[in-house]
């Protein structure tokens, strides 16, 4: 009677409790991708620390991450083609599969039970139970000679149970439907442009854009009406300006959205342009420090942050948005690679590859908070990305 | 006579080369971090590709020195890569070759 007591009460509190024996919430929990070493540390927000890291996740070297909607799980996508699930609360990798031979990153269903991994090699996407990592199902890209597979980029989750993503090598945006069960139905829309390199849903799920980089222009597909097909937008945006080279691809998943505008990076060119929504044109661009890699506005839309690519990305700028001017330059240190806002955007934090350290600043005050030590970071991701649709 | 004149120059050459495409250590591990992480962005950082190809021993080996020095420094129109010669000199970009097609440790 006595053990069994014992027991009960024993099972009780190691329900409740994590390891470090102290109940929590996954709130302000966050990733901090460490590239170089394979390893993650695990931030929290509210008094800006790093709580632990995990080691053993293969190659990061481009990694990203999406959370489970209870926020208590990350998915880390690794560019050997790992696939990592980390409980954030038992502060362990509860399972690891090798997807493919080369990855570029994935995406949760709008319910949560499925994710989705683009891959480079073999070309195509993969998708798992977001319970059990078990493939659910295989989608190979189409077929560009030699028995290779066109690469895909910019997959990202949609309204209606639905990923999209774009064809690299073959320049195609595909719609997979898994609304009615694992065999999902698929929607091709062909020559949508030359190298479509990666591909951002608006954060209402509506309209999927992919950026060319053989072309000055972006694709659009209203996901809404999907039979209007896809649609050239901001043909020529750097007409007239000679294109510098690229150091750096610009990525496209911290598009910023604010009201009826979008803060996008110009592929080539030291600007950040400006699209008014609906009608899709320019209605500005703004000079910047270099060429734009993430332009993302804070969570009140008030402000976009950018980062820079090789070799002037040691500074990051912030725009503000009702007067569309430059009005702070940080220089945080050698190599930001990408930055990230709390949900309700009083801080915003940097990654400093170089340097080995995550900065954290005051987005009111520009003030810095304080310094993390992190070895080569790249990527922070924060768990308020769980009920975000497209991250 | 013919033949030792020859001969010397042929050494000179090839001391000259082996000279000129020797960086300084601190110039050569900067090209190697440089390699893992900004390079490493698109062909991997263990070199086993990405949105580039591979730059394992093995996938350049039917390339000759000159086709790569030149891909390095000249980039390659048409596609993502760029012209790295504003940053690399030719007796840099050779150096960076020649790591290549021995092979780079992950570990550095």
């Amino acid at each position: 009677m006595k053990t069994k007591f014992v027991l009960v009460c024993a099972l009780l509190l190691s329900a409740c409790v994590t390891q470090q024996g102290v109940l929590r919430g996954t709130g302000d929990l966050g990733v901090v991708i460490e590239r170089a070493a394979g390893s993650i540390k695990v931030v929290e927000t509210t008094d800006r620390t790093s709580l632990y890291g995990l080691k053993g996740l293969g190659d990061l070297s481009h990694a990203s991450t999406v959370f489970s909607r209870d926020g208590r799980y990350a998915f880390i996508f690794g560019r050997d083609g790992g696939l990592s699930k980390i409980d954030l609360l038992e502060r362990k990798i509860v399972k690891r599969v090798m997807q493919s031979g080369n990855s570029i990153g994935g995406a949760i269903s709008q319910d949560g039970k499925l994710i989705a991994v683009s891959n480079y090699k073999p070309g195509g996407v993969k998708v798992f139970n977001s319970a059990t990592l078990d493939l659910v199902a295989d989608i190979p890209a189409t077929e560009i000679g030699d028995g290779k597979r066109s690469k895909v980029v910019g997959l990202v989750d949609a309204p209606g149970q639905k990923f999209v993503f774009s064809l690299y090598d073959s320049g195609e945006i595909w719609v997979a439907d898994f609304a009615n069960g694992n065999k999902p139905v698929i929607q091709k829309f062909k020559d949508i442009g030359t190298l479509p390199y990666d591909g951002l849903v608006t954060p209402d799920g509506r309209y999927y854009i992919a950026g060319l980089f053989g072309e000055d222009g972006l694709s659009l597909l209203d996901l809404w009406q999907t039979d209007k097909g896809v649609k050239r937008i901001l043909d020529g945006y750097g007409r007239g300006k000679r294109k510098l080279p690229v150091y750096k691809m610009p990525h496209l998943e911290g598009w910023a959205s604010v009201g009826d505008q979008l803060f996008l990076p110009a592929v080539g060119h030291h600007e950040v342009l400006v699209v008014e929504r609906d009608s899709w044109k320019k209605i500005d661009a703004i000079p910047v420090h270099g060429q734009p890699i993430f332009a993302v506005a804070r969570p009140d839309g008030r402000q976009i942050w950018v980062n820079f690519a090789h070799p002037r990305n040691d500074v990051v700028q912030v725009i503000d948005v009702p007067s569309r001017k430059v009005i702070k330059t940080l220089k945080p240190g050698k190599a930001v690679l990408h930055l990230e806002f709390t949900p309700r955007g009083e801080q915003v934090w940097l990654s400093v590859r170089d340097e080995d350290r995550v900065e954290v600043y005051d987005t009111r005050t520009f003030e810095q908070l304080t310094t993390i030590k992190a070895d080569k970071p790249s990527g922070i991701f924060l768990t308020a990305r769980a009920n975000r649709t497209g991250l | 006579m013919l033949r030792a004149l020859l001969s010397s120059v042929f050494l000179i050459s090839i001391v000259g080369t082996a000279l000129a495409a020797e960086p300084n250590a601190d110039r050569k591990s900067e090209l190697l971090y440089r390699l893992k992480h900004d390079c490493g962005s698109c062909h991997g950082m263990t070199l086993k590709g990405g949105l580039g190809p591979a730059l394992l021993p093995a996938s350049i080996k039917e390339h000759s020195n000159e086709f790569l020095i030149d891909v390095i420094r000249d980039g390659v129109a048409g596609t993502p890569m760029p012209p790295w010669g504003v940053e690399l000199s030719q007796d840099e970009a050779a150096w960076l070759v020649k790591k290549l097609r021995a092979g780079v440790s992950h570990e550095n």
